[in-house]
């Protein structure tokens, strides 16, 4: 198992009060496998991700059951050790390159430096590098690029640099969080077809968090769908038409679809009892 | 036909810069007109002309009839409001949703502000507890609420649409879109909708212009774009992508 997390807990304290954001998820990764994780705002999707990574703000008190990467138990990691997994063998790619980017350095200055982090050459190996993975995310002018400032690329163009960064040391696991939100839809596709062709090609595990259902089912092997930190359900992304919980059934359906005119759109009616805990 | 909105030659330039090159329409009053196309292609520099909100074009734009010019009148905002994409940035972080709504009123010093507060809260279906709130003790679609009760307050014929539901959940957008559907019928308006969503627009809007690069390269009705009939090469790539993106079992393209 690449991921293992069982009983995943995240929760915040204030005010004397406690709330828990995140509510007994339970999330396995085999590698090579694709999960994606869907939810609206607030659903808590980002953050399970974040605490994968131990990215999470200092007040925030994870707890699990198990919460292992390639059998290592992050919840005993400290920083330092943590520091060598995070970009080194998980990568994250973060939903909008305007802001996860340096705006004053150079696109080939980041993802060399992001390179030379994890590996040890020279800084003109690390520039070769850098170029190389341009390359792989399929930019058409890969020398240019790397000499640009991120304000001067389009937010696609962003993207893939973001892509190529987390790629340099070679991760196991590649975490995009809405990695396409930002972008137009035809620039969507696009770069959620490269994610996963480097993805198929390197011998990866992903998951990718986004709040667009059909999408995710393109690009998946399962998905889980959250909703106010539970998780409603997880199903095959191919049975995803089936889906039977009301849940996922009305985020399906709310949605304007072209080859379906309607008068009105159906409004998710939520339940409170999707929110109650079984005890096992 | 009725005309409420008429544009021709519509061109926008910053600096040396044409981003709009020559742009007609028009739109029948009570009618929904949307402007679709990915970023860059001036879409929302359209309709920002069309608000006043953007001094740098030339052509013409007239409202029933009525040409109008770089700078607009106070009556022309009793006539034509404008909800922008983000509720979190188009509304005050310091006010109460009282201030905000009661701005308008209190500028053109229109009475029964009271009253008039709370009408347009119960028409976009808010609760009146929500008008002592601040707009961060919101969800985003109650925010989104309250820019378009914000719009409403003013008694409009025509509400400008900049991507009115892009910053929300697809649950939340049904919403809003019921309700901008609701609201039209109800009292009579003429939108302008500007969104990169091809299945949101043709959800509410029965003709539509299709924009890349400044210019407008397609208008079409609705129904012809749902029988196939787009003819220009953009309306049907974004036509099959909107598809391909809809459908949950068939693969990407």
């Amino acid at each position: 198992m690449l991921v293992d997390i069982q009983d995943l807990r995240i929760a915040f304290e204030g005010n004397g009060k406690r709330f828990e954001a995140v509510r007994g998820v339970n999330l396995s990764l085999a590698p090579r496998e694709k999960l994606g994780i869907v939810g609206e705002s607030g659903s808590g999707k980002s953050l399970t991700a974040r605490a994968m990574m131990k990215l999470l703000p200092p007040q925030a008190i994870i707890s699990a059951t198990r919460m292992q990467f390639d059998g290592v138990d992050l919840l005993t990691r400290s920083e330092r050790q943590m520091r060598r997994i995070r970009g080194g063998r998980m990568g994250f790619v973060l939903q909008d390159p305007k802001y996860s980017l340096n705006p004053v350095k150079t696109i080939g200055t980041q993802i060399a430096e992001s390179w030379r982090a994890h590996n040890t050459g020279s800084r003109k190996m690390a520039r070769e590098a850098a170029l190389d993975l341009l390359e792989q995310v399929m930019i058409r002018n890969p020398a240019k690029v790397l000499d640009a400032y991120p304000h001067e690329v389009s937010g696609g163009m962003g993207q893939r640099a973001m892509i190529a960064m987390m790629l340099a040391p070679d991760p196991d696991l590649l975490i995009a969080d809405e990695p396409t939100s930002a972008l137009d839809a035809s620039v969507q596709a696009e770069i959620l077809r490269l994610i996963d062709a480097l993805v198929e090609r390197r011998n990866m595990g992903l998951i990718l968090i986004s709040h667009d259902l059909p999408l995710v089912s393109h690009f998946c092997d399962r998905v889980s769908v959250m909703y106010m930190g539970r998780q409603m359900e997880e199903i095959a992304a191919a049975d995803l038409a089936q889906a039977r919980h009301p849940y996922t059934r009305g985020l399906l359906n709310c949605m304007p679809a072209l080859n379906q005119p309607r008068e009105t759109l159906p409004v998710l009616a939520r339940d409170a009892a999707w929110l109650e805990e079984t005890p096992l | 036909m009725n005309t409420m909105i008429d544009v021709a030659g519509l061109r926008i330039a910053f600096g040396a810069s044409e981003v709009v090159k020559g742009v007609d329409f028009n739109v029948a009053r009570g009618a929904c007109f949307g402007i679709v196309g990915e970023s860059g292609s001036g879409k929302s520099t359209v309709l920002r002309a069309l608000a006043g909100l953007n001094r740098d074009w030339s052509g013409r734009i007239a409202f029933e009839g009525t040409p109008v010019g770089l700078k607009r009148s106070g009556a022309f905002y009793t006539k034509v409001q404008m909800v922008f994409q983000d509720p979190f940035g188009s509304l005050h972080p310091a006010q109460t949703i009282d201030r905000i709504l009661s701005e308008f009123l209190l500028v053109n010093r229109t009475g029964d502000i009271d009253g008039r507060v709370n009408r347009a809260l119960a028409e976009v279906a808010l609760p009146p507890s929500v008008r002592f709130r601040f707009p961060h003790q919101l969800s985003g679609g109650q925010r989104q609420r309250v820019a378009i009760a914000r719009a409403l307050i003013a008694e409009p014929e025509v509400l400008l649409l900049d991507e009115p539901t892009s910053a929300l959940d697809v649950s939340v957008q049904a919403e809003v879109l019921n309700l901008l559907a609701d609201l039209r019928r109800r009292l009579g308006l003429t939108y302008v909708m500007v969104s990169h969503n091809l299945a949101v627009i043709a959800h509410l809007c029965e003709h539509m212009g299709v924009m890349q690069h400044g210019e407008m390269v397609e208008q079409l009705s609705t129904r012809t774009l749902r029988e196939g009939g787009a003819t220009h090469p953009h309306t049907r790539d974004l036509a099959a992508l909107s598809l391909s993106l809809e459908t949950v079992d068939a693969p990407a393209v």
